[in-house]
């Protein structure tokens, strides 16, 4: 019997929400790392009992939290409860430990980003705001953090490197943080091409490794973001969210701060298709499971008022890969609502038919099991909801 | 034996209920405290103390016997109190953000 776990991060804990493929009763578990804020959780495509969590707080700084099990019971990697360290030796606790590349060859061009007055700052880790696990091998993980840089983990979680071609490659200098942060929020690995993957940065934009992430160029040709000095500059925009189908992995659809993109060319060139949105300002953006030309979006009024226009919560949905919208309301709030979908917090299970999935600062997270027709909220009276990702099980 | 009380968040963490007790060979100070700490409790590496700078993390603080013992040296002498493990070294989170 197929089912679904739906993998949920809020600001003071993490829940696992599971039902069967209909979709219409669902365990609640949790909350799990109470207190907590849960940035990010998310599922090994290798291995679907393989999760990794972002754990963190402004007053104990970063915690990586690994299952084995589905989610079930969680550990530090190299670091089980009660371990004692080994005699003589250092304690293995390096899990939740992301050092930046200060070496000769990358480290000294890397030193300073552009700050919110404009003048240099040096780079400071302050939490991990997306996990990617590799899709073949379990063991390994990409981690996104804010200040952006990208790392890496091949041994389950359990020790870090920073993949330094990214803030190295030149332009880290004119990078500068946008209203949650200077984040790397968006990690995106090319099913097709083990060497290809993509990334997204507020306010950066968004960069292509073709080399596994050793070097990386700039991808942001045709967008244009009229907050910055020059709307056309190589790199400063304000990136939210990229996503692809797998079965199209030259196709890339991006949430801009302003404006819904799409490429078809891998990100070489973009150019707009917010058509009929009411909005084109918004977080989430991503792609129907089996229909590479649907996609959805959340609009959201403005980057000055996080909420819905009209106080009316409503996906968006577009068959023909953007320029022609419908609404989708079904189930949601039509009347005084005034909650945010932040960018993670979409996700898609690749069930037939496909269900959407989606989480709201003001607790909410609504499932649709017919890929947006209709809506009911799983869960009402959560914390804001930081993220959504969704396993679909055999 | 040293006395030492966590944050809730951390003692959650390392799976920990009400005080912890650590050994301490040679002098007890903050970093010889804490470094007990970690050798018995991994998890709490960098939680603390950031894991680069070893400095206390900004909304930390270190009381002992009423007093605020944050801006001590690391390697100060802890109170003969805490040595004798009369009273406990406190951890203390910032109430700050609600």
């Amino acid at each position: 019997m197929s089912g679904v776990r739906v993998l949920v991060g809020t600001r003071k804990g993490a829940f696992i929400l599971t039902s069967d493929g209909k979709r219409e009763r669902w365990d609640v578990s949790g909350p799990h790392f109470a207190g907590w804020e849960m940035y990010h959780l998310k599922g090994s495509p290798a291995d679907p009992n393989r999760l990794y969590a972002s754990q963190c707080s402004g007053w104990f700084g970063q915690i990586i939290q690994r299952s084995d099990d589905g989610g079930k019971t969680w550990t530090q990697p190299g670091t089980p409860p009660g371990e004692q360290a080994a005699p003589g030796g250092p304690p293995k606790a390096e899990s939740n430990k992301f050092v930046y590349d200060t070496s000769a060859d990358a480290g000294k061009p890397l030193t300073t980003h552009q700050f919110y007055d404009g003048t240099q700052h040096p780079w400071e880790f302050k939490r991990v705001w997306h996990l990617e696990p590799s899709l073949s091998d379990p063991d390994t993980v990409y981690a996104g953090v804010e200040d952006a840089a990208l790392f890496r983990s091949k041994d389950g979680g359990k020790s870090w490197q920073e993949l330094s071609g990214l803030r190295g490659h030149g332009t880290g200098p004119q990078w500068q943080p946008g209203a949650g942060g200077m984040c790397l929020h968006t990690i995106v690995l090319d099913p097709s091409n083990p060497n290809r993957m993509f990334v997204a940065i507020s306010a950066a934009g968004a960069f292509r490794s073709d080399d596994a992430g050793k070097t990386w160029q700039p991808i942001n040709r045709g967008l244009k973001s009229e907050f910055i000095p020059n709307p056309e500059a190589e790199v400063g925009h304000c990136v939210h969210r990229i996503a692809m189908h797998r079965s199209r992995p030259g196709v890339l659809f991006m949430q801009k701060h302003w404006d819904v993109m799409r490429s078809d060319n891998a990100g070489d060139l973009w150019q707009e298709v917010s058509g009929n949105l009411p909005s084109d300002f918004g977080f989430v953006v991503d792609v129907h499971a089996h229909e590479p030309e649907t996609i959805y979006v959340v609009p959201i009024k403005s980057d000055g008022e996080h909420f819905p226009p009209d106080g009316k919560l409503r996906v968006y949905r577009s068959r023909s890969g953007g320029n022609e919208w419908e609404a989708l309301t079904k189930g949601l709030p039509q009347r005084d609502c005034y909650v945010n979908v932040l960018r993670d917090a979409m996700a898609v299970d690749s069930l037939d038919k496909c269900g959407i999935y989606f989480g709201t600062t003001g607790g909410q997270v609504y499932c649709s099991a017919d890929a947006g027709d209709n809506w009911a909220p799983i869960v009402r009276d959560l914390p804001a909801v930081l993220s959504v990702e969704v396993q679909t099980l055999a | 034996m040293i006395r030492v009380v966590l944050p809730a968040h951390l003692r959650g963490l390392a799976h920990i209920a009400g005080e912890v007790q650590v050994e301490i060979e040679g002098p007890v100070t903050q970093r010889s405290v804490v470094d007990a700490l970690e050798a018995s409790y991994p998890m709490l590496r960098g939680t603390i103390r950031d894991h680069v700078t070893q400095q206390r993390r900004p909304f930390l603080r270190f009381f002992a016997c009423e007093e605020d013992l944050s801006h001590e040296s690391p390697d100060a002498p802890l109170p003969d109190a805490v040595v004798a493990g009369k009273e406990p070294l406190l951890i203390v989170g910032a109430i700050a953000g609600g």
